[in-house]
């Protein structure tokens, strides 16, 4: 394949339609006689519902009903089984199904009305009666109550116990043995949850929904509802931010529906910023990392058991401990991870989910380590460098993590460290600095793409995918313009509607390896019908040369380094007798792959400033050297990780859900006391990308990026927070009262 | 646009709404008479009366930024105001940034510098950056920095939204001096 634009920093294809607000959000589709929707949010952590009194809200003209938990028993729901592809094991939340409370903030009642402001002012006119029962939502105290999660659908269990341990331990020369905590953090995606439920004359609906899977939403629908699919379309073309929150279907998804469905009407419903803090979230973590390593750094032997939280209706679990199995060459480990149920609702998967709390006590334990060893921490990581993925007994498809420590630590200017902490010093402030490594995994999934090629030139790719900001339209266009030799400007990439080629969820770093594999290889079925066509002309300048001795480009098909034997597409498909030619592909995964280990990695490094009197922190900057295979969009690509590193900012010093165990509530549940970095926060972040040739990981040689931007990045400053200080802070966030 | 219940009529059947208040907006140059509750927010008004979506709702509270406008040329929270408030008022969204075609410099700066992700609180910056060149305040990096604080990027896209305001204030300062 030529690329005139895989690789090259190609603006977003959909930039005009965001930076003018053209670009539409669920919440943003109307029709005349569109009604709305309030959630009422339950003000108790665990109870029943003993009464909901609407007759005050009902009173109001323009208030069309309130659905409360009755409304729901005599539905004939077709299906008790709300789950969805992403669902952990257990039995998921059902909204407005019986009069259990299972968390605060719970949708207990829907308000709907003719107008926005007419909802929201009846909603706050319901009163609902509670039989409070006793909660439990501290990890900490019922952190004696964790048992082994059921297994997770695509996530192995953490590695057996391999070599002894114990002796290994006796026979270190250095030890660490540390507990690490992190807190329960929210997604918080800027664009609130909302769906918009259109409702045609005969009753068929189009959703548009904010959600990361278009055919996920609509396979839980219709399974709820009992309706077909022809009657259901979820849209979905643009997204505000997912971050994991959008995986899986959210209640206000059902509340729309249901109210459409029965009130024959279009419905709006959007949530407050507050009721998202109700949704699924980054578990609280404890952690306990134990190392022990010979008198020279290597390692000798690994411990790491993780507890998180998660809710008593469904076992959620991360992979938090695996990567310590096989991060660094070590004969002697042990891993475990377990989970206590505690009144919330559902944690769920949260960028990089596992890796940014299992790294970050990793890597917090190594750096802890080296200086016990008194080895520079990079050397220690490059001593227990690890060709071999020891977890799956198998060698990595590409792995140039050594290239990203060194381009990093150069251009971070990591030699001049002075090792001692508060040895570097400017003024008042202390200087820190700190690195850790990253890593993710790399997947593919199985999807679909359907491509049509028309007699003007024009080319339309869709697949059911979605784009919370990565930049998957211009990857997608960017991979099929390419495939075919068109001019970007004649490529149209279609996304987020469930009636397009099957598509995963768009999450764990694998839409441009899933979709664009599917994509490349729809457009390769047209190559194919293309070249037969061209060849077919008679006296064809292509003739007696193969498919593999051609080249498509500017709209041509050339004999490879022979500009003069050439066939338009546009005469091919004429020749063929065609006005268009359509191509479906659902591409199988390579088997090879299996054979192989499949990881992204990073070198983090970061700076840190600390203000004597004040225990202020600021991060001057960050470099971080990613190896992620190849890069489709460096400019994307860039914008992609840089953003991995600011949640990583987050995570280190700001990022908190602040439980009233009291109340069992999130007190902090609006964006001013639940701290994200602001501009202000962020200073100069360099990305660099590692060459990085990977021919197994899947047909284009990419790993995805939305995750491996963030993992390591909290480590690495909480390394430099203690390399300025001396002060090792184990919980996070690190703010400063922790550092008086 | 909602076909609502005409003002009058609700007054009849209940005291207990106030009646709808109608007022005039001169949004992005163009004037419009709405009918709203006293109580709905500018940006309410704007996304729910209007239909202009382009400017966001995030949070509802003017803590994240993403539903600033320009009033009278001043940028503020539109979610923190009320549309009475307003009335008369001249109001410029992102939909009124661009001429025909030709992109706003501070658009075109946002997507040369891919000063966004996922694009949904980019309305709200771009018109903060707007309004934050208007008041000549910022002059370095950091001040640039400090004062687009109060528009929150889930994304992290801030490296690039400081890089295109930047661009934007540097070509105004070339083009004063000419």
């Amino acid at each position: 394949m030529t690329t005139s634009y895989i690789g090259k920093p190609i603006s977003r294809v959909d930039g005009r339609a965001k930076v003018t607000g053209e670009a539409k959000y669920a919440a943003e589709y109307h029709v005349p006689d569109l009604a709305y929707g309030w959630i009422v949010s339950s003000a108790i952590a665990r109870g029943k519902i003993l009464a909901i009194d609407a007759e005050e809200a009902l009173r109001l003209p323009g208030v069309l009903h309130v659905f409360t938990h009755k409304d729901t028993e005599h539905l004939a729901l077709s299906s008790r089984d709300f789950s969805d592809e992403v669902a952990p094991p257990g039995s998921p939340f059902r909204p407005l199904d019986g009069d259990e409370v299972l968390y605060n903030m719970q949708p207990v009642a829907l308000v709907v009305a003719d107008s926005l402001e007419l909802a929201r002012y009846a909603a706050s006119l319901i009163r609902v009666e509670y039989d409070l029962e006793p909660h439990a939502t501290d990890l900490e105290a019922e952190r004696a109550k964790a048992y082994l999660p059921r297994p997770r659908r695509g996530l192995p269990p953490p590695p057996p116990p391999r070599g002894d341990v114990q002796k290994a331990l006796a026979e270190s020369a250095v030890r660490h043995e540390g507990e690490y905590r992190a807190p329960t953090e929210h997604q918080n995606p800027m664009e609130l949850f909302a769906t918009t439920v259109i409702r045609d004359e005969g009753g068929g609906l189009i959703v548009y929904d904010k959600t990361q899977g278009v055919q996920n939403v609509q396979n839980y629908l219709c399974g709820i509802f009992g309706c077909s699919k022809d009657d259901l379309r979820v849209v979905s073309p643009f997204v505000g931010g997912g971050f994991g929150s959008g995986l899986r279907p959210q209640h206000q998804v059902f509340l729309a529906v249901l109210a459409a469905r029965e009130l024959k009407r279009s419905v709006r419903v959007a949530m407050t910023r507050q009721q998202m803090f109700s949704l699924t979230h980054r578990p609280a973590t404890w952690q306990k990392v134990v190392l022990g390593a010979a008198s020279d750094g290597r390692l000798l032997a690994v411990t790491h058991d993780a507890i998180s939280e998660t809710s008593r209706f469904e076992d959620y679990s991360e992979p938090v401990v695996h990567w310590s199995g096989h991060l660094y060459r070590c004969d002697n480990g042990e891993f475990s991870h377990g989970v206590v149920p505690l009144d919330v609702y559902s944690p769920g998967d949260m960028r990089a989910p596992g890796a940014t709390w299992g790294m970050y006590a990793l890597e917090c334990a190594m750096d802890e380590l080296a200086v016990g060893a008194g080895i520079d921490p990079l050397e220690l990581r490059l001593k227990n460098y690890s060709d071999w993925d020891r977890n799956a007994d198998k060698q990595f498809s590409s792995k140039e993590l050594r290239a990203c420590y060194q381009q990093a630590a150069e251009r971070f200017g990591w030699a001049a460290r002075k090792p001692e902490p508060r040895s570097m010093r400017d003024g008042n402030s202390l200087i820190g600095w700190g690195m850790a490594t990253g890593i993710w995994e790399a997947f593919q999934m199985k999807a679909g793409a359907r491509a049509l090629l028309t007699a003007d030139g024009r080319l339309t790719v869709s697949s059911a995918a979605s784009d919370i900001g990565p930049g998957t339209y211009t990857a997608m266009t960017q991979i099929a313009a390419d495939t075919l030799g068109l001019p970007i400007e004649k490529v149209t990439f279609k996304l987020g509607d469930s009636s397009f080629p099957k598509s995963p969820v768009e999450g764990g770093s694998w839409t441009t390896s899933s979709n664009g594999s599917a994509v490349k290889a729809a457009c390769e079925k047209i190559r194919e019908k293309l070249f037969e066509s061209a060849r077919a002309i008679s006296g064809s300048p292509l003739a007696g040369v193969g498919l593999g001795d051609v080249t498509f480009t500017e709209g041509q098909i050339r004999v490879s380094g022979d500009r003069t034997r050439a066939v338009s597409l546009i005469d091919a498909m004429r020749n063929g007798g065609v006005t268009a030619i359509e191509e479906e592909a659902s591409p199988a995964l390579s088997r090879k792959q299996n054979s192989y280990s499949r990881f992204s990695h990073s070198a983090i490094f970061a700076e840190v400033r600390i203000d004597q009197d004040l225990g202020t922190i600021q991060v001057p900057r960050v470099v971080s050297a990613i190896a992620g295979g190849r890069i489709i969009n460096p400019k994307t690509a860039r914008s992609q990780v840089s953003g991995g590193i600011v949640w990583g900012i987050g995570m280190a010093l700001h990022e908190e859900s602040v439980m009233d165990h009291a109340f069992g509530r999130f007190m902090n549940h609006n964006l001013v006391d639940y701290h994200v970095p602001v501009n202000a926060d962020v200073h100069d972040i360099e990305v660099i990308f590692v060459e990085e040739r990977d021919d197994i990981v899947n047909p284009l040689g990419v790993k995805g990026l939305g995750e491996i931007g963030i993992v390591g990045v909290g480590a690495a400053i909480a390394n430099a927070v203690f390399h300025a200080t001396g002060k090792r802070i184990r919980d996070l966030p690190i703010t400063l009262d922790k550092l008086m | 646009m909602n076909n609502k219940p005409k003002t009058e009529t609700v007054v009849a059947a209940t005291a207990s709404l106030p009646p709808e208040v109608r007022i005039v907006l001169k949004v992005n140059g163009a004037v419009k008479q709405i009918e709203v509750a006293p109580w709905t927010t500018l940006l309410d008004a704007l996304r729910e009366h209007l239909g202009l979506t382009g400017t966001k709702k995030g949070c509802d509270h003017g803590q994240c930024g993403a539903c600033t406008v320009l009033v009278n040329g001043r940028r503020i929270n539109s979610c923190m105001t009320l549309a009475v408030m307003q009335d008369g008022a001249e109001i410029t969204t992102i939909e009124g940034l661009a001429e025909g075609d030709v992109l706003h410099p501070m658009q075109e700066a946002f997507v040369e510098h891919d000063a966004f992700q996922c694009g949904y609180c980019t309305p709200g910056q771009i018109c903060s950056a707007v309004g934050l060149i208007e008041e000549g305040r910022a002059k370095s990096p950091s001040e640039i920095r400090e004062l687009m604080s109060g528009n929150i990027c889930r994304c992290g896209a801030y490296t690039g939204i400081v890089a295109a305001v930047r661009q934007v204030m540097g070509t105004k300062k070339e083009g004063g001096g000419q």
